[in-house]
């Protein structure tokens, strides 16, 4: 192999020569996945679900300002609106039917779909930043640098991430609330409780991400237009931040499908029990709880559950087959 | 030697997980009796606190667990003050484990077959319908199952009791609710392990003596397709284990998750600190275990 001549305009040739290369790499990839559809159908069913989810509560917002018909529209389907009409089955009128309090299920269940995904798409990029620069500094740095922070992370995978979760929520929240209270603020407010989550659940989910991204960072050093960035005297950062990482991102973002759906579902675990979203707020986990709740012997208010449950379950089928699509496509290994 | 030496590692970890789990807990405002009534007098409170070394400063109470910790000794539970911690853990792990175990057995022998299936049938409808299931085990939750046959099996059709763990028959409904999502991940685990071993050559050479193609999946394949489920097995009991916090929660079953989501409700420092430990020590036993029955399974894997 002859070497490139150390001009500027011959590197500048190394360099052109590795992009399209990629290009055509990550072509083959979205034509391998454009032709899986039931990935496809789920992009579509998905991007449907947030449609409806973000739209929902701008209609409501809109018909109250058309006349006294919208009024009443947004009246009856405010999510939080406490009505006589208690324990309606699904109806026309209440498509889902009405829960404990006399209010819209349909209502509760797109508002509570908007928690869900907000946190579990939040909580996923929260992971994603962690874990890439995680990984990127451990992979780039190397020696001691990197068997540290390895070492961490597998101290953190020793530990039972659910209890790691349950430990840092009820910790934060504490923390939290006295800083509230000194700065004489309310109570933990519904933004808190977010925030609270979204952290904590944030701060278990990198781990995998971590590894994934030092393994690829590893084999991307040595590649030549890495060495050629550090020869013309590129500091690691930019040589991390121009070189290293953007070459990771196909992988990164196949594994952040994989992440959403097990932050969603761990969000809806904690919610279910009474340790993520609170009432009045609600999350498919905490609505299903209340449905079960209502559980007896005498009657079956089975909309209750059956609703949230449903939506819970089509959005996670729609997530796991669009991240397996994503995951064939580009051909990724993860762990487990 | 490798063992040996993981085996040795088990004491210094531990001793970083009880020392951020004691932190984490300890450095939270609000304490386990802030939920009571509030004592007669300043002086009771400050006698209970002394009563338990809550008065102490946090590294000296940390010591004092630790010398604890050493004799086998998780302390007394701040909330059930009747009780130590070793009292509630010998009491509740039996029944978790035995759920556990149980649900262990269940997604094994659901989800073992069903993989296997789907892969032996590739690309016909049973492995479409197969795969499907599969993955729709993997998307519903145990808390959404867990309600449904209740009201179905439990009350409506009278078939098994709802709740508590009294029974054999206590335990069918927790254990399908519970077992459900892993038979799913073990189904697809398999299905991916066969597909993976299928074309290498043994496996050709093996279909080009005209054997079988049933003799050659059981024989030939199998044993190597089931690896990933093997190794995938140490997880999955800890899982089983974390996992049968809203089960028990659900079904009222006194196992080690009802106490460890109780405890931490109701910050039981002491509880929450022991279980985080018990929890710790089983998952890493268990990775321990699951990569020895490796070694022993396939000669191929060497750790120097």
């Amino acid at each position: 192999m002859t070497e490139p001549p150390l001009t500027s305009s011959g590197l500048a040739k190394v360099g052109d020569a590795t992009l399209p290369d990629r290009d055509r790499a990550s072509q083959r990839s979205w034509q391998r996945f454009r032709r899986n559809r039931p990935a496809l159908w789920s992009l579509w069913l998905l991007l449907f679900v947030a449609l409806g989810v973000v739209a929902w509560p701008i209609i409501l917002k809109i018909a109250a300002v058309m006349g006294p018909a919208g009024a009443d529209f947004t009246q009856r389907f405010q999510p939080d609106r406490v009505s006589d009409a208690q324990f309606q089955s699904p109806s026309f009128a209440h498509w889902f039917g009405t829960d404990v309090h006399g209010r819209d299920l349909l209502s509760r269940v797109l508002y509570g779909a908007q928690v869900s995904l907000l946190v579990g798409c939040v909580a996923a990029i929260l992971s994603l930043l962690i874990g890439v620069v995680w990984g990127a500094v451990a992979g780039y740095a190397g020696g001691k640098t990197d068997g540290l922070l390895m070492r961490i992370v597998d101290i953190l995978y020793s530990l039972p991430s659910i209890i790691f979760v349950i430990v840092l929520i009820t910790t934060f929240e504490g923390i939290l609330r006295r800083g509230l209270a000194r700065l004489g603020a309310q109570d933990l407010d519904v933004s808190g409780r977010l925030l609270l989550l979204v952290v904590g659940l944030g701060a278990v989910s990198w781990l995998t991400m971590a590894r994934i991204v030092r393994g690829q960072v590893l084999s991307l050093r040595q590649r030549a237009f890495v060495q050629a960035s550090r020869a013309l005297g590129a500091g690691p950062i930019r040589v991390l931040a121009r070189h290293i990482i953007p070459n990771t991102l196909g992988i990164v973002i196949v594994y952040l499908a994989l992440t959403i759906p097990a932050v969603i579902l761990y969000e809806s675990f904690l919610s279910y029990l009474g340790l993520g979203i609170q009432p009045p707020m609600a999350s498919l986990g905490s609505l299903i709880a209340e449905g079960a709740d209502q559980i007896n012997p005498i009657r079956t208010y089975w909309w209750l559950i059956a609703f949230p449950s449903a939506f819970l379950v089509i959005t996670l089928l729609a997530l796991n087959f669009l991240s397996d699509g994503l995951r064939d496509a580009w051909d990724v290994r993860g762990e487990n | 030697m490798y063992f040996l030496r993981r085996l040795f590692l088990l004491v210094p970890l531990l001793l970083v997980i009880s020392f951020l789990s004691f932190v984490l807990v300890r450095v939270a405002p609000g304490g386990p009796f802030d939920r009571e009534r509030k004592p007669a007098s300043s002086e009771i409170e400050r006698q209970i606190k002394a009563k338990y070394h809550l008065d102490e400063p946090v590294w000296k109470q940390y010591a004092r667990f630790l010398a604890d910790l050493a004799r086998g000794d998780f302390g007394i539970s701040l909330q059930y003050r009747n009780h130590t911690v070793n009292d509630i853990i010998a009491q509740a792990l039996p029944v978790s484990a035995s759920l556990g175990l149980l649900a262990f057995g269940f997604a094994m022998g659901v989800g073992l077959p069903l993989g296997y299936l789907t892969a032996a049938r590739r690309g016909h409808y049973q492995d479409y319908l197969g795969s499907f299931v599969a993955v729709l085990m993997v998307c519903v939750p145990g808390f959404v199952v867990a309600p449904l046959l209740i009201m179905y099996l439990g009350i409506k059709w009278r078939l098994f009791p709802v709740a508590l763990w009294v029974s054999p028959m206590h335990a069918v409904l927790p254990v399908i609710a519970l077992g459900l999502y892993f038979a799913g991940r073990v189904a697809r685990l398999m299905r991916e392990g066969m597909l993976n071993v299928m074309p290498s050559e043994f496996i050709m050479a093996a279909r080009a003596k005209g054997l079988s193609e049933n003799a050659l999946l059981l024989k030939h394949a199998l044993p190597l397709a089931i690896l990933p489920v093997v190794s995938y097995s140490g997880p999955l009991l800890a899982d089983l284990l974390t996992g049968s916090f809203v089960i028990e929660t659900i079904f009222q079953i006194p196992g080690v998750g009802a106490f460890f989501v109780n405890g931490s409700l109701n910050r039981d420092y002491t509880l929450v600190v022991g279980l985080v430990i018990l929890y710790a020590v089983l998952l890493i036993v268990l990775n321990l275990l699951v990569d020895l029955i490796y070694v022993l399974l396939d000669p191929r894997v060497k750790y120097d």
